[in-house]
């Protein structure tokens, strides 16, 4: 132990600062208004900011979110899911194939295709826990293992590898909309009608205003962002998924069910990346078996920005959703803007190695490790 | 004295072939420091999991408040008042201590069909604990680990305290310390003790076990050496015990009587 020597007077020195800094948001933040800042500055002409735009950018941030929450819980329970691309392919899949190919019930596909994905995620859970390997070997083989199923599946039953029809499928249905609908309509038409917002000047849709709802996509994000926080800092569950991440043997002996809390903390992963796969073929109205494809890798990233650390016990939800907003911000910004869309990927990495350096020297501070 | 809370009657471990306890008796009396010393590898860490529930073993008896036990779980025996400090501490450096204080025994508020980590509650008993163990911390939410290790001992200390521990383990609590943390700690154990709670102080420094140890039972090779309470036996003579006499004598000498 490096740290033996400290007595208390030496370690009562930090600074105001310094506590501040070990808010694991406090990137997350920063960067938001960065971005933000940045975007406003070089981009406002562009639309970004129009309800189109923002519309835009919400839409593909709340995507991030979904699946950020889920990588971010099981992150600070000590364990990384590969799979979570994979299984986005997979879960969409699953809808197409058994909704549109068998002709099964949508609600009764939709329940099929959370059971067997959030299976998939106890199975994963199951043998981190039961065999001690490392997470990152174990769903890397789900990784290639779904992504496997998903193209196999449709080729051998359809002779294609992407499978349409969903939208009509779900059509009449009453689980669909839970994750293909919009809401709020009428207070966008509002919106529309007193000029807030532009409407349609010409075609089919004339009058209709452009943005015409909240999709359920995003009200899942925000959905999982609140319940994802609350059971993380307000529950007691949450106190041993940090316990979990931070020392598995010391949660362990203080009576804390590490291997459960690791399982359930899989199989939530595993529910939100087939929220976001079904949002996601009732929006396309198509499930392909490249769907997801690195999503495993953003969401980890998103994650990272937003503070916690890749060893466990460290991070906060509301971190990661921010995290996930300045990936959505800076994707989009950067079309909207005319950047060049392949710098998006330069920039990701420069966060990356930013974000991960802030959190090793955070951790040093919290830890008193030198 | 009162009768023994815990009775460890000819306790066997073995691992395959390996015969890690080959029939050890301890007993505990409420209120006493029942120092277990030996060297590495005698069989304490073993010994001490047998009574912690972690392992079971493979022949002998446990008798527990009078009642013959059969510990499923570490859980059971924290239940039933044997709580352990490790080696290892059990404390989680990036938690608070308020979140280490109540780690597996979360206070709970209920909202509805919700029931909530009890935040207000947590942070005013552990900052009140710890005060009483002479620690006064920046906040509830400091994190353990910015505590230095005598501290964080105390921490969990406390902690076994407050959950009702009738039996306390200390797992070799000053082997890693300075001398003053030592201090702490051995302080600590003294008021543990005066509480009335069963202490069972693992070490192989004899001069940590006698300065706060009533009863001194040596384990070697998975074997009592005897149990000698304070005052029948010199450190000198510990020390000669738990290195199996000879071989340390020797030492010794060419090192000036100073180990």
């Amino acid at each position: 132990m490096s740290d033996v020597q400290n007595t208390d007077e030496r370690i009562k020195e930090t600074s105001r600062l310094r506590q501040a800094l070990i808010r694991p948001e406090l990137g997350g933040m920063v960067g938001t208004v960065a971005v933000f800042v940045f975007f406003a500055l070089f981009a406002f002409d562009s639309g970004m900011f129009n309800a189109q735009g923002v519309m835009n950018w919400s839409v593909v941030s709340a995507q991030f979110m979904i699946i950020a929450v889920g990588a971010c819980l099981l992150m600070i329970a000590g364990e990384f899911d590969l799979s979570v691309g994979s299984m986005i392919g997979f879960a969409g899949m699953m809808v197409a194939i058994f909704g549109v190919t068998f002709g099964v019930p949508m609600w009764l596909t939709i329940i099929i295709t959370f059971v067997v994905c959030v299976g998939f995620g106890a199975l994963n859970g199951y043998i981190v826990v039961k065999t001690g390997l490392p997470s990152f070997i174990v769903t890397l083989a789900t990784l290639f293992i779904l992504r496997g199923f998903t193209i196999f599946f449709p080729q051998t039953i359809e002779r294609k590898t992407i499978i349409g029809g969903i939208r009509e499928a779900a059509e009449g249905d009453w689980l669909a909309p839970l994750f293909g609908a919009k809401i709020g309509k009428p207070v966008f038409q509002w919106l529309g009608d007193i000029g807030v917002i532009d409407t349609f000047q010409r075609g089919n849709r004339l009058g209709e205003p452009v943005v015409d709802g909240i999709p359920m996509l995003m009200v899942w994000a925000i959905g999982l962002v609140i319940f994802g926080h609350w059971l993380l800092t307000r529950s007691r569950f949450g106190n041993w998924i940090f316990a979990a991440g931070g020392d598995a043997d010391a949660a362990r002996n203080s009576g804390v069910p590490v291997n459960a809390v690791k399982i359930k903390m899989f199989m939530f992963t595993a529910f939100c990346a087939t929220v976001f796969a079904v949002c996601q073929v009732m929006e396309f109205g198509s499930a392909g078996a490249d769907r997801g494809l690195l999503k495993e890798f953003e969401a980890i990233i998103a994650v990272v920005i937003g503070g916690a650390l890749l060893t466990g016990g460290y991070g906060s939800v509301i971190g990661a959703a921010l995290g996930a907003l300045i990936f959505g911000v800076v994707q989009q910004g950067l079309f909207f803007a005319g950047v060049e869309s392949s710098l998006f990927r330069v920039f990701l990495g420069v966060i990356l190695l930013a974000a991960v350096i802030l959190n090793t020297y955070i951790r040093r501070i919290i830890t008193g490790e030198r | 004295m009162a009768d023994p809370i815990i009775q460890m009657k000819n306790i066997e471990k073995h691992f395959g072939s390996v015969i890690a306890l080959a029939g050890v008796s301890v007993d505990v009396f409420p209120g006493e420091c029942h120092c277990l010393l030996g060297d590495n590898g005698a069989g304490k860490s073993t010994f001490i999991k047998t009574m912690s529930g972690v392992h079971k073993p493979t022949a002998g008896e446990i008798v527990f408040e009078g009642k013959p036990l059969d510990f499923g779980d570490p859980r059971d025996a924290i239940a039933a008042g044997i709580a352990t400090v490790h080696q290892h501490l059990g404390m989680i450096p990036l938690m608070s201590v308020a979140r280490n204080f109540f780690m597996g025994n979360e206070p709970v508020k209920k909202f509805g069909p919700f029931k909530a980590f009890d935040h207000e509650y947590a942070n005013k008993v552990a900052m009140a604990e710890m005060k009483q163990m002479g620690i006064n911390l920046r906040g509830p939410d400091q994190a353990v680990g910015t505590l230095s290790g005598g501290e964080r001992q105390t921490v969990a200390i406390a902690r076994a305290v407050h959950f009702g521990a009738k039996v306390l383990i200390l797992d070799e609590p000053t082997s890693a310390l300075g001398v003053r943390q030592t201090a702490n700690v051995l302080a600590t154990i003294d008021k543990v003790r005066k509480q009335g709670i069963a202490v069972v102080f693992i070490t192989h420094n004899v001069r940590h076990a006698m300065a706060v140890g009533d009863r001194f039972t040596v384990l070697n090779r998975g074997q009592t050496l005897g149990t000698a309470a304070r005052g029948e036996i010199t450190p000198e003579a510990l020390q000669d015990l738990m290195a199996g006499g000879q071989e340390m004598a020797q030492l010794e000498g060419s090192l000036g009587g100073t180990v």
